[in-house]
C-alpha cells in the first residue's frame, strides 16, 4: 500500500527559478490496484512518482510504502528501490548492455541474486513482455523502438517490484506498439494480484481502456481521484484544467445532447459500439 | 549535482550589464582577467573586490547564483591552496613531520596560497558574470565578431562560433539527460556513490553508454534540422539582430577605464 501524507516539494529553493512542484499531496493506493495518473504538462506527475521510490525526497510530508517510511533519513533506499520499480519516460534510452539478456539482468544482478535466480527472472519477464528467446542474445540497439521499450520494462520487472510505476509508457509509439504495451499492463495486473501498477498518461483513451482508478493532477495538487467513471463523468472540470474526456465520450455526449438515449458512462469505442447497436436495435425493433 | 553548473546559464534581465554590447563585454572581461593577475598589493586587492562587488550589484544577478557556480570548483580551490601552501620556498613558520619527510608551511606559502585563491575566486566570478548577463547567442555572436578579422588568414570564425553556440546550448541538455539516466539506473539498483575508485568507474558504464548514444542521436537530429532549414555555413549569412555599440557601452568602458586607472594609481602610489 502506498500512503502519502501532506507531501510538498519545492524545486531549487532560494533560486530565481524556485517553483513549488507539489502542494500538499494526500493519497492512498491499495494493493493490487491499477491506477492512472493524468494531468497537464508540468502538473507534477513525474515529480510525484519519483517520490515513491525516494529518488526525490519531499520538502515536507511523509510517504509510506507497505508501512516503510520512505522519507525518513535512515530509510533503506536499496530495499525501497527493490520494492518500487520505476520505468521512466522513453526508458529505451537507458539501455546500455551488449545483449538484451544482460540488460534485463542488470537490475537483478544489482540485487545480488544468484545466477540461476537471475536467469529465471530474466526469462520470465522477457516472456511476460513478449520478447522472443532469439532476441535475448541480440544487441538492444538493433531492436525496433517498441521492442526496445519492452526490453526496458522487462529490466524493471525482473526486479519483481511490489509497485510498478510507468511514466508515459506509450509515448512516441505507433498504434500497434501502444496497444501491445497497454495489453501487457493489463496482463501484469491480472497475473499479479498484489502488485500496484501506476502509469502516467496523456491519453484519455489509454486511461479509459486500461486503468481502474484515476488520479488527476493539476498545478501540483491532486484535483480528483476516483474510478474511471467518477473522473470522466466530470468532463467540464477536466476541460477547465486542460484535460479532456476520451474522444468517444465527447461523441456520445453530443449524441445525447441531440436527443439520443445513450448511457452516461461510455469511455471506450467498444462500449460505444455496443450501446449504439442496442439503441439502433431498439429504434428499428429488429 | 549537475544543476550547479552555471556555465552558459543565462539569467535574463535588463540591467546595464545585460544591455551592453557582447563583443565589448568580452574584451572588458579579458582585461578584467589580465588586471586580476597584475595587481599585487593588498589595497588594490580590496579595490578590485569592491569593483567586482559593485558589478554584481549592478547586474542584479543574485549573489547566491554566483556562489553556486563556485561550488563545483571547490576541489580545485583546495588543491591550489594546499599546493601553494607547501610548495613555496621561504621562511618556515610551521613544520609537520610525516614519516621521514617534513612538510614545511612557509609564510610565503600562506601569502601565495591566499593570492591564488583570490585570483581563482574572482576569475570565476568575473567570467560567470559575463555568461550570466549575456545570452549564449549574444556571446557567440560576440566571439564571432571578435574573430572576424582572423578570417582573412582563413580562420573559420563563423564555424568556430557556431560550434561553440551548439556546445554551450547542449550543456544543460546533457546535464539534464545525465540526471535522468542516473535516476533510471539508480531505480534499477545501480550504485554511483559507494565503493572504491575502480568500482565507481565501472558503475559509470551504465551511465556513459546511454549518454553517448543520446549525444550522437541529438547531434544527428540537429544536423538534419539545420540542413532542413538551409544552413550552409557562414558565407553570405546576415544577422537578424546586428549588435552595435551604443551609449551604454561608452559609459561602461569609461567606468572600466576609470576603475583601471584607480587600480594602477593604487599599485604605484601605495607601497608595501
Amino acid at each position: 500500500m502506498i500512503k502519502a501524507e501532506n507531501v510538498c516539494y519545492v524545486y531549487q529553493i532560494g533560486m530565481p527559478f524556485e517553483r513549488q512542484a507539489l502542494k500538499n499531496i494526500n493519497l492512498e493506493i491499495d494493493d493490487g490496484s491499477l491506477v492512472a495518473i493524468i494531468g497537464h504538462t508540468g502538473s507534477g506527475k513525474s515529480t510525484l512518482i519519483q517520490h515513491f521510490n525516494a529518488l526525490v525526497k519531499p520538502t515536507s510530508g511523509k510517504i509510506e510504502i507497505d508501512g516503510i517510511n520512505v522519507t525518513s533519513k535512515d530509510a533503506d533506499l536499496k530495499l525501497v528501490r527493490r520494492k518500487v520499480g520505476i520505468v521512466f519516460q522513453y526508458p529505451e534510452h537507458q539501455l546500455f548492455e551488449e545483449t538484451v539478456y544482460k540488460d534485463i539482468a542488470f537490475g537483478p544482478k544489482n540485487m545480488g541474486l544468484s545466477d540461476e535466480e537471475i536467469d529465471r527472472r530474466v526469462r520470465e519477464s522477457a516472456k511476460m513482455l513478449g520478447i522472443k528467446e532469439k532476441h535475448l542474445e541480440k544487441s538492444p540497439f538493433d531492436l525496433s523502438g517498441g521492442q526496445k521499450r519492452r526490453v526496458a520494462i522487462a529490466g524493471v520487472l525482473a526486479m519483481r517490484p511490489s509497485v510498478l510505476i510507468l511514466d508515459e509508457p506509450t509515448a512516441g509509439l505507433d498504434p500497434k506498439g501502444r496497444d501491445d504495451i497497454l495489453e501487457i499492463i493489463k496482463k501484469l495486473h491480472e497475473k499479479n494480484e498484489k502488485m500496484i501498477i501506476i502509469f502516467v498518461s496523456h491519453s484519455m483513451e489509454d486511461v479509459a481502456k486500461t486503468a481502474e482508478k484515476v488520479i488527476v493532477m493539476n498545478e501540483g495538487h491532486v484535483e480528483m481521484m476516483g474510478t474511471v467513471d467518477e473522473v470522466f463523468s466530470k468532463s467540464k472540470k477536466l476541460q477547465e484544467i486542460g484535460l479532456d474526456v476520451p474522444q468517444i465520450t465527447r461523441l456520445t455526449n453530443k449524441l445525447k445532447d441531440a436527443g439520443y438515449d445513450l448511457p452516461d458512462n461510455i469511455y471506450t469505442v467498444e462500449e460505444a459500439a455496443e450501446a449504439i447497436k442496442k439503441l439502433a436495435g431498439g429504434v428499428r425493433n429488429v | 549535482m549537475f544543476k550547479d553548473i552555471i556555465i552558459g546559464q543565462y539569467i535574463p534581465g535588463n540591467s546595464p550589464l545585460h544591455r551592453m554590447n557582447a563583443p565589448i563585454k568580452i574584451i572588458l572581461t579579458i582585461f578584467y582577467i589580465i588586471i586580476l593577475f597584475f595587481i599585487n598589493n593588498p589595497i588594490s586587492y580590496l579595490a578590485f573586490a569592491l569593483y567586482t562587488f559593485i558589478l554584481v550589484l549592478v547586474s542584479k544577478v543574485p549573489l547566491k547564483m554566483i556562489l553556486k557556480g563556485i561550488r563545483p570548483m571547490l576541489w580545485i580551490f583546495i588543491f591550489t591552496a594546499v599546493v601553494n601552501l607547501f610548495m613555496t620556498p621561504g621562511e618556515t613558520v610551521w613544520s609537520i613531520p610525516i614519516f621521514k619527510f617534513t612538510l614545511n608551511i612557509t609564510s610565503e606559502g600562506i601569502i601565495q596560497g591566499a593570492k591564488m585563491l583570490y585570483r581563482l575566486f574572482f576569475l570565476i566570478t568575473g567570467t560567470s558574470l559575463l555568461t550570466l548577463t549575456t545570452s549564449p547567442l549574444q556571446l557567440t555572436d560576440g566571439i564571432e565578431t571578435l574573430l572576424r578579422p582572423l578570417s582573412k588568414i582563413k580562420v573559420p570564425s563563423h564555424e568556430i562560433a557556431m560550434m561553440m553556440t551548439i556546445a554551450i546550448r547542449f550543456i544543460p541538455t546533457l546535464a539534464e539527460e545525465t540526471d535522468k539516466i542516473m535516476k533510471a539506473q539508480t531505480a534499477r539498483g545501480a550504485d554511483f556513490e559507494s565503493g572504491n575508485i575502480i568500482r565507481r568507474a565501472k558503475a559509470m558504464v551504465p551511465l556513459l553508454i546511454p549518454l553517448f548514444v543520446s549525444a550522437f542521436r541529438r547531434a544527428d537530429e540537429l544536423a538534419t534540422a539545420m540542413e532542413a532549414r538551409c544552413y550552409r555555413g557562414g558565407m553570405g549569412r546576415t544577422k537578424m539582430k546586428e549588435n552595435k555599440a551604443g551609449i551604454i557601452d561608452l559609459k561602461g568602458c569609461t567606468i572600466f577605464v576609470i576603475a583601471l586607472l584607480v587600480l594602477i594609481l593604487l599599485e604605484i602610489l601605495v607601497e608595501f
